[in-house]
């Protein structure tokens, strides 16, 4: 195949002159080693984390030295489940403003949950809480929690064991409806549920 | 870094060489009257007429190397220190472009001091840039422009990266050579936001990724600081500046973390016991107070900042969120609904003793402690369908207003001299942070790309 032989060339070349670089490189040393290729081992960070330059003596704000990256903590973001969560079974929870009481309808709601959780008794959900963005971001970040929590006290109440619930808090960060009216509020004052194990 | 010295070099800033008044000058006797710390003043600049700030000419710096870095280092530094020294308005600042019909200095020993007499200066200062074996070398000299004589004078050395630096340092120290007076010109702003416009992955929904993000106090030089790929908001910058703690959900369940700037080390004191927020340093650095729910409510609590003696400082079935330290250490203020809204109150950050509620508004949130010598809380009070930025007085119980339905403003934090707040706004349509003088003048926008929140000014 003499396509091939043309297209091995070039690789070729770059090697010698890779190796050649090397030596005038390494010019200043006397030795005179064969040049033998030997591939440097790749630095060993797994899914290329930036590596962590050694601690300088003085600040160093020209460049911010970028903290190693998280390891997620569990890797349950399976496709099933991601499919599961986009026709959920579970409803979401709906709130006044800067309440975190559970009026009829989110009682209704959660009742309809628990049954839910009750015929999925493997399902380990998320409770998420979430606001308005007419609130501050700060203040937010508790009504969120108050949210979660309420919805998770009332599935315990039904019934719905507490090591199944996990409960997190947005604030007003993750809006579900960008706008800026009342409809978008109203959509945005919720607890929603994610499902995180089945 | 090592394979950048010039980058160390420039926050190293440079060996700072005192040269002080020069001194073919005569000997003068001390001013008249002394501010605060006459140890710390020289000569002072004053006006003839009292009570009128001095006006002070800052022209260009004077390239002495005709390549177009030092040109273009001289430049930014005279025009970087012009707004610097303009930011306090411990000086009149006359306008750049008056400067046009008067002659650029070649050096400092030929300045035309009767023409900027004419102009009305009564300072002027005038400096020079050259190469060095680092990088650059700055003289400035401050001239009391009737006396001809210089009252101030230094010489720096370090890297060429940066010369902003160079004027916030300068700045920084006429203003207490002169005024007494700390100024913020190097301090920074810390803040979370969008702008790299990055996803979060593995979740359904589309959710924008925030990290948080650095800028000196006039919002050049912005950096980012974390690569979480996660929600990364409210930071708190550590007393020293060599820190900011900060509330990230990169483990999944929000967390406090801290990012050692100049270290590239991430710690996260609590490690994960309960779903911790919105860390703030003690004013010693020794602790965070900060928001949790792992008692089943969110509540507040202190501990070391290793994570260590962790403390429950609230315990009540309202919300309790938002903590902020008084300068001295000994009081706590924060955010309760304990009454039904939104409201601050303060506490001693022992822990005992009953919290004193301190506004009665329709929603009130973010109370941040003014620094010595003010004794003030800044927080955001609902308005009208916005936010807008207040202050206590704490003494006299009197409150002000800062800024006036333009937009919704939240999340005040001070200057570490207190005259300043820089806060968050929708004013100019996303949401941007800005900083404003603590009587409510001078509006400037800080950043303007992405929308940027939860500001946090460093000491």
């Amino acid at each position: 195949m003499p396509r091939n032989h043309s297209m091995i060339k070039p690789s070729v070349c770059t090697s010698l002159l890779a190796l050649g670089l090397l030596v005038l490189m390494a010019g200043g040393c006397a030795k005179k080693t064969p040049p033998v290729a030997r591939p440097m081992p790749p630095p060993s960070r797994p899914g290329g984390i930036p590596a962590r330059p050694p601690a300088p003596p003085e600040p160093v704000l020209e460049q911010p030295v970028i903290p190693p990256e998280p390891v997620a903590e569990e890797s349950i973001g399976s496709k099933s489940l991601d499919d599961l969560n986009r026709d959920s079974p579970l409803k979401a929870v709906f709130f006044d403003y800067d309440s975190a009481e559970l009026a009829a309808d989110a009682q209704a709601a959660l009742t309809s949950n628990a049954q839910v959780l009750k015929t999925y008794a493997t399902w380990v959900v998320t409770i998420e809480g979430h606001c308005d963005e007419r609130g501050t971001a700060e203040y937010n970040l508790a009504l969120g929690e108050r949210r979660a929590i309420a919805a998770r006290g009332y599935l315990v109440s039904l019934g719905i064991p507490g090591d199944r619930l996990r409960t997190i808090s947005y604030g007003k960060e993750f809006p579900f409806d960008s706008g800026h009216d009342e409809s978008a509020w109203r959509k945005n004052r919720r607890a929603h549920f994610v499902i995180t194990a089945k | 870094m090592l394979h950048n010295p010039r980058s160390l070099m420039s926050l190293a800033l440079a060996t700072v060489l005192l040269q002080g008044p020069e001194p073919q000058q005569a000997p003068q006797p001390p001013p008249p009257q002394p501010p605060q710390q006459p140890s710390e003043i020289g000569l002072v600049i004053r006006t003839r007429e009292p009570g009128v700030p001095p006006k002070y000419a800052v022209p260009d710096f004077v390239a002495l190397a005709s390549d177009a870095e030092t040109q273009a280092a001289a430049k930014t530094i005279g025009q970087v220190l012009w707004d610097d020294l303009n930011f306090e308005r411990e000086f009149y600042l006359s306008p750049r472009d008056t400067y046009a019909s008067i002659p650029a200095a070649r050096t400092l020993s030929q300045i035309p001091f009767d023409r900027w007499r004419e102009l009305g200066a009564d300072g002027l200062v005038m400096g020079t840039v050259q190469r060095d074996t680092n990088g650059l070398r700055v003289e400035v000299r401050l001239y009391d422009v009737r006396g001809e004589r210089s009252v101030f004078g230094k010489e720096y050395t370090g890297s060429a990266a940066n010369p902003r630096l160079y004027a916030h340092t300068i700045s920084d120290e006429i203003h207490q050579n002169q005024r007494a007076l700390r100024g913020v010109a190097r301090s920074k702003l810390t803040f979370s936001s969008d702008r790299d416009a990055e996803k979060m992955a593995g979740t359904v929904e589309n959710r924008n990724v925030k990290e948080i993000y650095i800028t000196d106090y006039d919002g050049a030089n912005a950096r980012r600081v974390t690569v979480n790929r996660s929600l990364t908001i409210t930071p708190s910058w550590s007393p020293d500046g060599r820190a900011i703690a900060y509330t990230s959900y990169k483990r999944g369940a929000p967390d406090v973390f801290i990012s050692f700037i100049y270290q590239g080390k991430q710690e996260e004191p609590s490690r994960g016991r309960g779903q911790n927020f919105l860390p703030a340093w003690s004013p010693d650095g020794s602790r965070l107070a900060f928001m949790s729910n792992r008692d089943g409510n969110p509540d507040l609590y202190v501990m070391n900042a290793d994570g260590g003696s962790v403390r429950r400082m609230t315990n009540h079935p309202a919300i309790d969120v938002t903590p902020t330290w008084s300068p001295n250490g000994n009081q706590i203020a924060f955010v309760s609904d304990r009454t039904g809204t939104p409201q601050i109150y303060v506490m001693d950050a022992d822990g005992l003793g009953p919290a004193r509620q301190l506004t009665h508004e329709s929603y009130c949130d973010r109370p941040t402690w003014s620094p010595a010598p003010y004794n003030e809380i800044a927080y955001c009070s609902r308005t009208g369908p916005g936010f807008d930025i207040k202050v206590l007085d704490l003494a006299s119980g009197e409150r002000r207003q800062l800024t006036f339905g333009e937009g919704s403003n939240e999340s005040p934090t001070f200057a570490g001299n207190g005259r300043h707040v820089a806060f968050s706004s929708t004013r100019a349509g996303k949401s941007q942070i800005f900083t404003i003088a603590r009587d409510g003048k001078d509006l400037r926008q800080v950043t303007k790309t992405g929308n940027n929140f939860t500001p946090n000014w460093s000491r």
